[in-house]
């Protein structure tokens, strides 16, 4: 153990805040963390600010704005770990549909004097502007891999965050294949495993919140989406949501455009 | 496991009050029984407390890439076992996704490690012969004389095994195929053969060894009647003739462990990659896919560590991961190396198929992905069958 403890900080960027409280959620073990490291910047949790440098910084939400690219490069200056949290921040978050847009056309149509609003024409991941140390997936974060994270940072080993299917995680835990047993449509078998099988566990299909898995074959999914008698703008969607900018979900949802 | 001694156990017969029997002496005497449930549309395997926890009146369509469990239409007075598979087998009670294998505390500048506590006791009811095959497969991966697992050791050897024989084939069954069943030879305590027609029928029971036997006295039970042998034989021999390819079953096609040593190139490969999803759903229900990957944790404070053991899958990326990178980076490698292993190097590995004809990789392949078909396919291309 270090007799210095590392500083930790949690940024915010465009996102609804839900990573950063899957930090305060951590209840039990809220008290451990708070006890192994130096919580030197988190806004949601408490006023006091400390400068930097830090240690690790857990960065929350998507960059979606000229003043968003500035503090991000500053941030990654001032950090020695940074870690993304989150689909907003791994892929640009539910606000990537305006990528499949024009941005303008948003502005003129929420705001009466849109020349104030100073936005760029996409929400893109962090990665896509300064290098990421690591990427923890979901929408939002699963409070049990971001401790895992947390935890192997501190104790000096690679964390425990497998980028296999969700389908690994429904059969590990015994739950009924709802896309095999009632030909429901699910993205399990393309999406990230990770969130603790909440909605395969509740006979519901796997909606996608971990973001694609490693070498996801999307086409070969979609086939079977359109085979089963969705059309082409439901196969399109499925893949158009919380990560609709992560790669491999963007090309599949323009091919059903 | 002994052989049956005809002899000296004669075939028997029980009905359903004596299968309730059978359940509650198993819990009696410590055993955990695990057995054939509905739940979340369909038949998996879980605690059953008495013969009113089995699926009676249920049975299953199967297909590739399709489960649906269907009413037989005579409610509580249909089957118990009419159903073929469970979704999982009982791979994950002898061989569970997730095993926990030391834990160690920190001690000043050293470390306790402690043991994992003894495991539960279970008797499996409802085991078909295609999954005692792949038990017995399982035992050749995990205590096969050059090495020994101790947790699979004990948690085998503690298992008391109530097999039933099928007396119907799902059309992704291909085990006459395999000289795996539908029957069962070996392996069990008590192997049950469910009476067809009849309201509530009863079961043939044959002993397997002389803890079945035992077991056998202790419940009420007598002799079977010639005619329910006949009944019980003509069963297992329907569920015999529907796997027959000339009637649309399902086989295996002949020499499949050297189709598949031959044919290591072929544009096969990459078209099963275009509809393979590398989604790991075969290996998970396979009986006897035995890969797994082991990990280190730790908790917040570094004090306690420890090591887990959990199923891994040849169709993750990781799975194939040294230094430098994974060596099986394409799906269509990785379709490859598994469904070769399955049917040809396992021979040379373990001496025997690693393939039961169960089925369940056909059925649960979201996809539909047909180990039987893509065998049969690079078979015919070589022409000749």
């Amino acid at each position: 153990m270090t007799a210095r403890k590392p500083k930790l900080a949690v940024w915010k960027f465009s996102s609804c805040d839900g990573c950063q409280l899957s930090l305060l959620d951590c209840e039990d073990e809220l008290l451990a963390v708070a006890d192994a490291v130096e919580i030197a910047y988190f806004l949601e949790a408490t006023r006091a600010q400390v400068k930097g440098p830090y240690d690790v910084s857990l960065v929350e939400g998507s960059v979606t704005t000229p003043e968003d690219i500035r503090r991000i490069r500053k941030i990654r200056k001032q950090s020695k770990v940074l870690i993304t949290i989150g689909a907003c921040a791994t892929a640009g978050g539910i606000q990537a549909l305006r990528n499949f847009n024009r941005v303008y056309d948003f502005i003129t149509a929420v705001y009466a004097e849109p020349d104030y609003i100073e936005t760029l024409a996409t929400s893109t991941p962090i990665q896509d502007h300064v290098p990421v140390d690591f990427e923890l997936r979901g929408c939002p974060i699963n409070k049990y891999q971001l401790l895992e994270v947390v935890n192997a940072l501190l104790n000096g080993r690679r964390p425990v965050v497998p980028a296999h299917s969700q389908c690994v995680e429904c059969k590990a835990h015994g739950t009924v294949c709802v896309m095999v047993s009632q030909g429901t449509p699910c993205l399990g078998p393309v999406t990230q495993a990770g969130c603790g099988n909440l909605c395969p566990s509740v006979n519901r299909a796997c909606y996608g919140c971990f973001g694609p898995k490693e070498m996801p074959n999307t086409s070969s999914l979609a086939g079977w989406f359109s085979a089963n008698g969705l059309g082409q703008p439901h196969v399109r969607d499925f893949f158009r949501s919380f990560n609709a900018g992560a790669e491999p979900f963007r090309r599949e949802s323009e091919a059903h455009e | 496991m002994v052989e049956p001694d005809k002899q000296d156990h004669p075939i028997m017969a029980i009905d359903r009050d004596g299968l309730n029997a059978l359940i509650q002496r198993l819990a009696a005497e410590g055993y955990q029984v695990i057995g054939p449930r509905v739940e979340d549309a369909a038949v998996v395997l879980g605690p059953v407390a008495g013969v009113a926890d089995l699926p009676a009146g249920w049975t299953d369509e199967q297909s590739g890439g399709h489960y649906r469990l269907v009413a037989d239409g005579k409610g509580e007075a249909g089957a118990l076992f009419g159903y073929t598979l469970a979704a999982q087998g009982w791979k994950r009670y002898l061989h569970p996704p997730r095993t926990r294998l030391w834990q160690a505390h920190r001690e000043g500048r050293s470390w306790r490690v402690e043991a994992e506590a003894a495991p539960q006791r279970y008797a499996f009811l409802g085991v078909r012969a295609c999954e005692l095959s792949a038990i017995g497969v399982l035992d050749r991966v995990f205590d096969n004389g050059q090495f020994t697992d101790p947790g699979y050791a004990a948690r085998r050897s503690g298992t008391f095994i109530v097999a039933v024989n099928c007396g119907r084939a799902a059309a992704t069954c291909f085990c006459a195929s395999m000289d795996t069943g539908p029957k069962a030879h070996a392996g069990f305590d008590l192997a049950l053969t469910e009476l067809p027609g009849e309201d509530r029928a009863g079961f043939v029971v044959e002993v397997g060894s002389p803890a079945g036997a035992a077991m056998l006295q202790a419940i009420p039970h007598g002799p079977a009647a010639a005619a329910d042998i006949d009944a019980a034989e003509r069963a297992v021999a329907t569920a015999t003739a529907q796997m027959q390819r000339a009637a649309g079953g399902r086989e295996m096609v002949a020499d499949a462990a050297g189709v598949l040593s031959r044919n290591a190139e072929h544009p096969l490969w990459e078209a099963v990659a275009a509809r393979c999803l590398g989604c790991g759903n075969c290996t998970a229900v396979c009986p006897t896919c035995f890969c797994t990957s082991v990990e280190d944790t730790t908790d917040l404070s570094g004090e306690v560590a420890e090591r887990w053991r959990r199923w891994d899958s040849c169709f993750t990326l990781d799975f194939s991961y040294i230094h430098g990178g994974s060596v099986r980076r394409g799906t269509a490698s990785r379709y490859r190396q598994w469904i070769t292993h399955k049917l040809s190097y396992w021979h040379e590995q373990f001496g025997t198929s690693g393939c039961v004809g169960c089925g369940r990789c056909i059925t649960w392949c979201p996809v539909g992905i047909d180990i039987t078909e893509e065998a049969r396919a690079l078979a015919e291309s070589e022409g000749r069958t």
